[in-house]
């Protein structure tokens, strides 16, 4: 028995649309499996997954947070990889934009700053972010150097950098010792949007970077360029279009929200500067990308749902004992299943038995 | 004379996880396949090696375990990037989050658990050589594997028949499944090996690096793996000279703490990540006038029926 795999005559817009639906089902009954390896009942532990979380105002607030960096690091990622620009570093540029912001809120600690304070540091970690992902964009048109390796290992030194700021310069000098900065000053804090609440106006930025991304793809010459030199590089040598100078845009694109993302998440949910700031948003935001089609809309949708994840694993280890780790495998099994459903777009699969092959003949 | 050998000891132990591990993408990527799974294979291989290990005492379990995981991951590998013609590079991203995720949960009940590692070889008299005695007939089995394990793959690749239709494939895919080579199962097999090593390299951390288990012990070397082979040029003997100059980077960052050197320690620990990025943009650019990868490298194949 053989796989075979047939090219479709045209791509199925109609798959195209279901596939993330299919990988999601499948994923579910994958888990379910996990789970009762693990001895856990599946229906409870799904439950405490994917529905309770959705019960209570508090998790659907800390959903939104928690999708807030993913839907920003997934949109910046998705232009990278519609131009061909394998971007896998958004941890280290995440990382990189919170130091940089912190620098002015760990600078001006205390002193009574201005209004200023927090859009400069916003902006700050937005260029930090931009700078460090031009690194491995440089070295890939300037040198052809692998930006999936370059900018990857770039997320190590970003961790081993923040690790030395918090455990040195900027540690609190009250923090019992912890390695953590000082909490953040009031006007160096992110805004929140309820009363008491967890929602924070960086969700609102999200929003706004999904409509600007959903413009700048759907609407100008720019976005055409992008998905023109990702799909048909040859086409785009001869529309003209300058491939590399599009890996450093998408690159410096890219990494500018992830930075932008990296100060919103230290300014706001957690407050100060500390390691461990992220459970891997870099990471995750690869399969938000990818779930979310390469589409604005489509990853705000998936970015939810990936949020949806965290905070179910979180409550599933509270109320079940479900290792946390599970939640990591979810994301994992779910990007296979995702990708393996994207190759029904452009394939139809057929199981052929090797008898009837002999009786095909030389072919 | 007893730090030098103790600092070579330690180069050579520090260096064969990435040998281990390069050795098997290199023959994964000569055949045409870009596998970036390597740190998720590898992770596996360091989780269930420990765990078969300490379940039976025997570290031979243990690497066969580590190896039989490390197989088992790449045959995931396989049955996407292969089976269902899927992006290679989002699959290998795929198995790494994948891998990192179950490692854990794999391993979570054996943190803090500890194992009597691999012994080191003792031959009377060879071994008690003053200077090369420990160094040439003192180290772990594992050691000598990967040596062999190279060795092998120079003279599978360059003397053997086999060899040259692998290599065949990695550079024209189309060309060699006209001549009749089944182009899909030969690059399957060389994922699958690739894994065998990877698991196998994970293995070894646990099992004679450290005689413990934590999540995340890889640190990123499955990457540095995968750097070395661009390194190498494709070819195995740089790439012996690649691992154990990265083994001595690693080393030097550690002993360089010990020696009191007034720089904090985070900054010696990203020197073999900065090197890793240093020593791939000094090889591309020297590359410039063309590739050596092998020309197929990364590239789809459905086979025309």
């Amino acid at each position: 028995m053989q796989l075979v795999l047939e090219k479709r005559a045209e791509r199925s817009n109609r798959i195209a649309l279901v596939s993330p639906l299919i990988a999601i089902g499948l994923t579910i009954v994958t888990m379910s499996i996990l789970f009762a390896v693990l001895g856990k009942n599946p229906v409870l532990a799904l439950h405490a997954y994917f529905i309770a979380p959705l019960t209570d105002g508090y998790s659907l607030q800390e959903i939104a947070v928690k999708a807030t960096p993913l839907v920003m690091i997934a949109i910046g990622l998705s232009l990278c990889y519609l131009a061909n620009a394998w971007n896998i570093g958004a941890e280290g540029q995440f990382l990189i934009g919170a130091v940089a912001g912190s620098w002015i809120a760990v600078k001006t600690q205390g002193t009574d700053a201005g209004a200023w304070v927090l859009p400069a540091m916003l902006l700050l970690g937005a260029i930090a972010g931009a700078l460090y992902a031009l690194i491995p964009a440089v070295c890939k048109v300037k040198f052809g150097a692998s930006e999936i390796l370059t900018s990857l290992m770039l997320v190590y030194v970003a961790d081993l950098f923040l690790d030395y700021l918090v455990r040195g310069p900027w540690r609190d000098p009250h923090g019992f010792n912890f390695p953590t900065t000082a909490e953040f000053d009031p006007v160096a804090t992110v805004p929140l949007l309820i009363e008491g609440g967890r929602l924070h106006l960086g969700s609102i930025i999200a929003l706004l970077v999904v409509a600007a991304a959903a413009v700048l793809l759907g609407r100008t010459i720019k976005g055409f360029e992008i998905r023109v030199v990702g799909a048909a590089p040859r086409a785009a040598r001869f529309g003209g279009f300058n491939s590399n100078q599009l890996i450093i845009l998408t690159f410096a694109v890219s990494g500018a929200l992830a930075g932008l993302a990296g100060i919103i998440e230290v300014a706001g949910p957690v407050g100060h500067l500390q390691p461990g700031i992220s459970p891997g948003y870099g990471f995750t935001a690869i399969i938000v990308a990818f779930l979310g089609r390469l589409n604005p809309i489509g990853i705000l949708i998936a970015g939810l749902f990936l949020a949806l994840t965290f905070i179910g694993g979180e409550q599933a280890q509270i109320a079940m004992k479900i290792p946390l780790d599970v939640t990591k495998v979810f994301q994992g099994i779910l990007l296979f299943y995702v990708l393996a459903c994207d190759s029904l777009i452009l394939y139809r699969f057929r199981l052929v038995f090797p008898n009837r092959q002999v009786t095909r003949g030389t072919g | 004379m007893e730090l030098v050998e103790a600092i070579i000891l330690s180069v050579l132990a520090a260096s064969t996880p990435l040998l281990i591990a390069a050795t098997g993408e290199l023959v994964t990527e000569r055949s045409g396949v870009l596998n970036l799974g390597v740190e998720g294979m590898m992770i596996m291989g360091a989780a269930c090696g420990f765990a078969g290990a300490w379940l039976t005492g025997s570290i031979i379990i243990g690497a066969i375990c580590g190896i039989i995981a490390g197989t088992l991951m790449s045959l995931v590998f396989a049955l996407m990037a292969l089976g269902l013609a899927v992006n290679q590079v989002a699959t290998g991203l795929a198995l790494t989050i994948l891998g990192i995720g179950l490692s854990g949960l794999i391993g979570a009940g054996f943190v803090g658990e500890r194992i009597t590692p691999a012994p080191h070889l003792y031959i009377p008299v060879l071994t008690d050589i003053p200077l090369i005695g420990r160094v040439l007939f003192g180290e772990d089995a594992f050691v000598y594997l990967s040596i062999a394990l190279i060795v092998g793959v120079w003279w599978f690749l360059y003397q053997t028949r086999t060899g040259l239709i692998l290599r065949a494939c990695g550079d024209n895919h189309v060309s060699a499944h006209a001549l009749g080579y089944p182009v899909l199962r030969i690059r399957t097999l060389a994922v699958m090996f690739g894994g065998a090593c990877a698991g196998l390299a994970g293995a070894y951390l646990p099992l004679a690096y450290t005689p413990f288990f934590i999540p995340g012990m890889t640190a990123g070397r499955g990457w540095i793996a995968l750097a070395l082979v661009v390194f190498s040029s494709w070819r195995p003997g740089r790439l012996v000279v690649g691992a154990y100059l990265f083994g001595a980077v690693t080393i030097l960052q550690l002993h360089a703490q010990g020696w009191g050197i007034g720089i904090p320690s985070q900054f010696m620990s990203a020197l073999p990540y900065l090197a890793t990025v240093i020593v791939l943009v000094l090889l591309s650019r020297a590359r410039t006038g063309g590739s050596t990868a092998p020309a197929a490298l990364g590239t789809v194949f459905v086979p025309d029926r």
